[in-house]
């Protein structure tokens, strides 16, 4: 028996494996991941002049810094282009707008020379302001180009001195630029306000913050950022979806970005072919403090704005993304009544992204939330007629109605022949 | 004398009939794979290893398999995703294990949460374990567990059911000091699969099983593949069944022969 079941698992394996095979899974640009450009990292240096603060294990911040810098340098996978970026390194006066420039490019992004790379952090001395803001566009600058993975890591101990740009906006401009860009933040020996300003940081651009007290933990950390972006990943393919269905761009198979503000809706059009089953996910971020209670909604209507399907989600409290999805198969046509055409005609999907994301007055809504659409085209499923698995019957109830109707059907057939019998007998 | 013999023959194989149906049902709910145990002899499907880090986004999601213990180092604040296959009728428990910070570097309490997520990215509800739990100051760590429904090879499209697919399991804090922020934890998840048998076969199967295309590598599939669906204890519940009423039908037939002669032949004749 067990010899059965394994020939069954096997063939089933089999079955998988040939169906794999013969529909390699969507054939398109979300299936590739985008390795063979380098991803690229900047990592951007606060060179100000509280990192002399010696509070860190010990010794300086600069110190505690310098020694991490030279650990990720010699631990950088090889893929991945390096570049670095300091932040008030350079001018120590007290002229606000000059200090507000004070950015600079130590290491070009580029194939890592690991000990020219190590010389020129070695020359850094703590100085000046900490223009946080100008320094991030100067990263995004740096990493332009191409369609890589981008990282950016701010390794900062202070908040931003450089008012009225606000560094949070700045990144979250940035990530709205549509470049793949994650700003990853670490805070050494962080105060609350400073905390705050970086966690929206990372937060407007999906990255991550963290608190760094000691020296181990801050290169452990800025190595698994930068080993992080040698991770093979796919990137979206920017799209903008329209105030309604007609016009909305046509979407193929794979996977989009764009931005949606609060209430918006966005139409995006998919064309189904009777027999495929079209698959939507989609996820919008909440890149920036908002209402408690949030909620999305993905809905596919006809042409004419006929509903087909939805999904919907909802939640409340701390939260990344907020995502749903929907399945809709397209029955196949009766070959009846098309037999003499070819091919039979797609079906124009609508679908519409919405979200009930709301946000206190003082959040700026521009630009949108980042919403992510997966669309998928697949064959449709086997058809839906019984409750059970090809109306096949299990447990004891159906084995007793099998018996009861094979011995009734015994009896009935046992007395049919003897009656014959007996009538043969008598003529 | 010969219908004692088909008596006997047909009981006999009807309680044969009845321990295939028996063990084949016992077996397949006691089937649980065991990954760790097993490298596998055929190709590199099996050889990859659980991931030591997360990823941070539905895209990024690191992809393990039951069985595996996928662990990851993070910051608390961190969303951390992973993503694993789960077949039909198998019900999937997945469990967390969040190691927190030293106490004297936390402010007060913080409350975790497991999310599980299907490939269309709906989130899919716990039928029972702790999802969500929240840690007192001093606590050393955090366990989450997860019990989702049992996945079906079908479901009609306005349903959520679970499917056969892809599944997200996303980590993080969801209340804590805002001081707390940012400080190293220590995340591990599991996820123990058990096979509920044909109970839960229905008809109508997905044609491709929900994988999104963002999850790569040969960790996005089940150790065997994916099933396919058809396959169910039900199939031999049924045959037996078919077996048992053939058996009674001829037992049935037996019965009205009577033993021996007729009794209303005259013994002349």
């Amino acid at each position: 028996m067990i010899t059965r079941k394994r020939l069954a698992a096997r063939a089933c394996g089999l079955f998988a494996a040939l169906a794999v095979g013969l529909f390699p899974a969507s054939a398109t640009a979300a299936d590739e991941p985008t390795a063979k450009e380098p991803p690229k990292v900047d990592l951007v240096l606060d060179v100000s002049g509280s990192m002399r603060a010696n509070d860190i294990d010990g010794g300086s911040r600069m110190a505690a810094a310098k020694q991490a810098f030279n650990e990720v340098i010699d631990a950088v996978p090889a893929e991945v282009q390096l570049g670095i970026r300091t932040l008030g390194a350079d001018y120590a006066g007290d002229d606000r707008t000059l200090g507000c420039k004070d950015t600079k490019q130590l290491y070009k992004v580029g194939p890592l020379d690991r000990t020219e790379a190590k010389t020129a952090v070695a020359t850094l001395a703590p100085t000046g302001w900490t223009p946080i803001g100008p320094a991030l566009l100067g990263a995004a600058q740096d990493l332009e180009g191409g369609n890589a993975t981008k990282r950016i890591v701010l390794i900062t101990d202070g908040e931003d001195t450089c008012a009225p740009l606000d560094p949070c906006e700045v990144a979250r401009d940035i990530a709205a630029k549509g470049i793949h860009l994650v700003i990853d933040t670490l805070g050494l020996v962080p105060d609350a306000k400073t905390r705050a300003q970086l966690t929206c940081i990372a937060e407007a651009t999906g990255g991550t913050y963290t608190s760094v007290q000691h020296k181990a933990e801050l290169s452990g950390r800025v190595r698994q950022l930068v080993d992080r972006a040698a991770d093979p990943v796919v990137n979206p393919v920017a799209t903008e979806g329209a105030k309604q269905c007609a016009g909305a761009p046509q979407l193929k198979a794979g996977l989009y970005s764009d931005r949606e503000t609060f209430g918006e809706h966005r139409w995006y059009r998919v064309d189904v072919l009777p027999g495929q089953e079209l698959r939507a996910s989609v996820s919008i971020g909440a890149d920036r403090a908002v209402n408690n209670d949030y909620g999305v909604l993905l809905r596919a209507t006809t042409v004419h704005g006929r509903e087909i399907v939805r999904g919907s989600e909802a939640g409340d409290g701390r939260t990344d993304v907020l995502s749903t999805g929907l399945r809709y198969p397209k029955a196949e046509v009766d070959d009846s009544d098309s037999d003499s055409d070819a091919k039979p005609a797609a079906e124009t999907v609508c679908l519409q992204v919405s979200n009930s994301f709301s946000a206190p007055a003082s959040v700026k809504t521009t630009p949108g939330m980042p919403v992510e659409l997966t669309i998928d085209l697949v064959d449709g499923p086997g058809g839906l007629s019984d409750a059970a698995a090809f109306g096949l019957g299990r447990g004891w109830w159906t084995l007793a109605v099998l018996v009861l109707a094979g011995l009734l059907a015994g009896l009935v057939w046992g007395w049919i022949s003897r009656w014959r019998i007996s009538v043969w007998r008598t003529n | 004398m010969r219908t004692v013999r088909t008596l006997t023959a047909g009981l006999l194989a009807a309680a044969a009939a009845l321990a295939v149906a028996g063990t084949a049902a016992g077996t397949a709910a006691a089937d649980t794979p065991s990954p760790s145990a097993t490298p596998g002899k055929d190709g590199a499907a099996a050889e990859a290893a659980a991931p030591t880090e997360a990823g941070t986004s539905f895209r990024t999601a690191a992809p393990f398999r039951p069985g595996q213990k996928a662990t990851a180092g993070a910051s608390s604040g961190d969303y951390l995703y992973w993503v694993l296959p789960v077949d039909a009728q198998q019900r999937v428990t997945v469990k967390a294990t969040v190691t927190l910070p030293e106490s004297a570097a936390r402010h007060g309490a913080s409350t975790w949460q497991l999310d599980v997520y299907d490939g269309l990215r709906r989130r899919q509800a716990c039928t029972y374990g702790t999802q969500s739990r929240a840690a007192a100051r001093e606590a050393a760590s955090v366990e989450l567990s997860c019990t989702l429904r049992t996945v079906r090879a079908g479901a009609e499209p306005w349903a959520n059911d679970p499917l056969p697919g892809s599944y997200y399991v996303r980590l993080t804090v969801v209340d804590l000091p805002e001081e707390d922020l940012g400080l190293p934890v220590r995340a591990a998840v599991e996820a123990d699969v058990h096979e509920e048998g044909g109970a839960f076969a229905v008809d109508g199967a997905l044609a491709k099983p929900l994988v999104a295309g963002t999850v790569t590598g040969s960790l996005r599939e089940p150790e065997d593949g994916w099933s396919g669906g058809w396959w169910s204890d039900r199939w031999l519940w049924t045959a037996a069944g078919g077996v048992l009423g053939a058996l009674a039908g001829i037992f049935g037939y037996s019965l009205t022969r009577g033993t021996g002669r007729p009794s209303r032949v005259p013994p002349g004749a």
